[in-house]
């Protein structure tokens, strides 16, 4: 358990896969006390790290607008889509 | 006058004589009336492309060569690019090139000769790609789960954008950047490529976000019109691009190159949206779930523990039980402390004023001048003790003294008697010894006059004499002695010998020198005889 890696770090995807791990061993119920509680923290951070980045989504759009040798250069709102 | 001139005939007749350039211009005019446009079957020679951007090659069958040319804004029009080798219907007009007293085919557009030979194509591409590897599964790159930022690369305007974005909105909004690009037509390609090349160059961090995920979209459309996604350079940009890359071209049914080198292909470009993105709601869903049964789980641990507890305790006798027991005996051992302690005290006085009664002064004194009466009698005694035991250990040493005394004179007859005996049996071994010397010398004197008597030596004295031959064997026949190169003749005084040994044996045995006559008679023959015959005769003689 001192080898995990700092929520805060994670990818959706990572903290998602932990999230399901954690709550598994906890519903197995073969935890000791102490260490339930860690992992009930544990899995209580990671749930706030997945729900903040879904909550987190709004759609934005733009269109590239690249040089003559094609290099993206900035972006301008893309209208009507 | 003029006309007649006109009309006379001379060396090149009455024909219109033409300049180089009227002829070629009148030429050029035929030929451009005559064959303004036309469509040529031909199988495309070798293609140049100058940098002017115009379009050089050649249109040929099994006899014939057609040089064809198109120029660059032209080119930029037309959705397949002819390559060598490529069967193609040329649309186009003729005219010609005076200055170089050429005629060409000026083609305005190039179509596949039917469908075969662009797929024909399309496999020659598909294989070499494979061949290079560009489209091993181990090449493909895993999607994202959840893409912040999804480029992609497709027309700005059109049904294809609006269905992705649609798509993206309903499942998980997300950040999207549009590549616009030229879906048909021949910049498409060269767009396609510099876009997915473009959208990997772009580092993290930088101004514009770094896509996650890109998408290659365009919608259906007939094969012509999604060939500039069979180019090479599509593949190879795609397959090049390090973010991983969905590809979805045309409907389900069609599949151009690109699809075989990007990391998953969809069939339409919803279905690519849907590949991109999980769908929110359930994420949340999930997520909320999660909690359920974090919550739920935890709770239980906790109650389940709880309810342990609980029945742990209710077995748990109460504290005062446990002691209840060890307090009563300690009331009763301290009730018996003081007293016990006080008694204890007192019996030790007691026991101490009895010792303490007979301890007095005169007692001691009384004990001590007796004991020293006793060291003074023992004191006195002792001097005469010891006379006493010196007198009596002398008197038993003077005793011994005196047998040792008598000893010596015990033992000096003793001696005496033992050398006598001595001196005795000396005279006899002496005796005996020379008596044994004296009979063995008789013995010995007579024995060898026996053997004096007996041994042929006092033979010799008699006349008789010993003939032996030069290695000291005894002859004792005449023919014996005639074959013998020498003789040594036995005398009682010494020996003769005779013959080829003679002088070198006689010189020892010159004593005898006046006998030599005498003693060589006996060395014939005869005297041998003799010897043998007459031995009396011979003693006699001498």
């Amino acid at each position: 358990m001192s080898d995990q890696k700092p929520v805060e770090e994670m990818t959706f995807e990572e903290a998602m896969r932990e999230l399901e791990q954690v709550v598994g061993q906890l519903e197995r119920g073969d935890v000791p006390l102490e260490q339930s509680i860690k992992l009930y923290e544990r899995g209580a951070a990671l749930k706030k790290r997945c729900e903040d980045r879904l909550k987190a989504a709004e759609e934005k759009v733009e269109a590239i607008t690249a040089d003559a040798d094609g290099t993206a250069t900035g972006t301008r709102p893309a209208a009507g889509l | 006058m003029d006309l007649f001139e006109d009309d006379a005939p001379g060396p090149g007749g009455n024909a219109h004589e033409f300049t180089v350039s009227e002829l070629s211009g009148a030429v050029k005019k035929t030929i451009e009336s005559e064959f303004g446009h036309v469509r040529v079957r031909a199988e495309v020679g070798r293609v140049s492309r100058p940098r002017s951007g115009h379009l050089y090659f050649d249109l040929k069958d099994d006899r014939s060569v057609l040089a064809a040319v198109s120029w660059k804004g032209q080119v930029a029009r037309m959705q397949v690019q002819p390559e060598e080798g490529m069967e193609v219907i040329a649309t186009g007009r003729m005219t010609t090139f005076p200055g170089q007293s050429k005629y060409q085919l000026i083609v305005d557009n190039v179509e596949p000769a039917g469908a075969g030979a662009l797929m024909a194509l399309l496999e020659k591409r598909k294989a070499m790609l494979q061949a290079e590897g560009l489209f091993a599964a181990e090449r493909k790159k895993p999607l994202p789960y959840l893409p912040r930022v999804i480029g992609v690369v497709t027309s700005p305007s059109g049904a294809v954008i609006r269905d992705i974005l649609h798509r993206l909105r309903d499942r998980f909004p997300v950040h999207v950047l549009i590549w616009p690009v030229a879906v048909q037509g021949q910049a498409c390609a060269a767009e396609v490529a510099r876009a997915i090349e473009g959208f990997n160059r772009l580092a993290p961090g930088g101004a514009v976000p770094r896509p996650d995920l890109l998408i290659v979209a365009r919608g259906g459309g007939s094969i012509e019109d999604l060939w500039g996604f069979n180019e090479e350079v599509v593949a190879r940009a795609a397959a090049a691009s390090r973010i991983p890359l969905i590809s979805a071209v045309g409907h389900e049914t069609d599949t151009t190159l690109i699809d075989f080198v990007s990391d998953r292909r969809a069939p339409t470009p919803t279905a690519a949206a849907e590949l991109a993105v999980p769908v929110r709601s359930e994420l949340m869903a999930w997520a909320a779930d999660m909690q359920a049964r974090l919550i739920r789980a935890q709770g239980q641990a906790i109650m389940l523990r709880r309810q342990r507890l609980a029945d742990l305790s209710r077995a748990l006798p109460r504290p005062e039980r446990l002691t209840e027991g060890a307090r009563q005996r300690l009331d009763t051992w301290a009730d018996r402390l003081p007293n016990a302690l006080r008694r204890g005290v007192s019996a030790r006085r007691v026991a101490l004023s009895e010792a303490g009664g007979s301890l007095k002064p005169g007692v001691l004194r009384s004990r001590i001048a007796q004991d020293r009466q006793r060291v003074t009698g023992w004191a006195d005694r002792l001097p005469t003790a010891l006379e006493r035991g010196v007198v009596r250990r002398r008197e038993t040493l003077g005793l011994w003294a005196g047998r040792l005394e008598a000893q010596p004179a015990m033992m000096r007859r003793g001696l005496d008697r033992q050398r006598q005996d001595l001196d005795r049996l000396a005279a006899r071994f002496a005796d005996v010894a020379r008596r044994g010397i004296e009979t063995r010398r008789d013995r010995l004197a007579a024995l060898d006059r026996l053997r004096a008597t007996l041994g042929y030596e006092a033979t010799l004295e008699r006349g008789y004499a010993v003939v032996r031959d030069g290695e000291g064997r005894v002859m004792t026949r005449r023919a014996q002695a005639e074959g013998a190169e020498s003789l040594a003749i036995q005398f009682a005084d010494g020996v003769l010998t005779t013959g080829a040994g003679a002088a070198a044996a006689n010189p020892g045995t010159q004593a005898p020198a006046p006998a030599e006559p005498k003693t060589a008679k006996p060395k014939t023959p005869k005297s041998k005889e003799a010897r043998k015959d007459t031995p009396p005769e011979q003693g006699s003689l001498f």
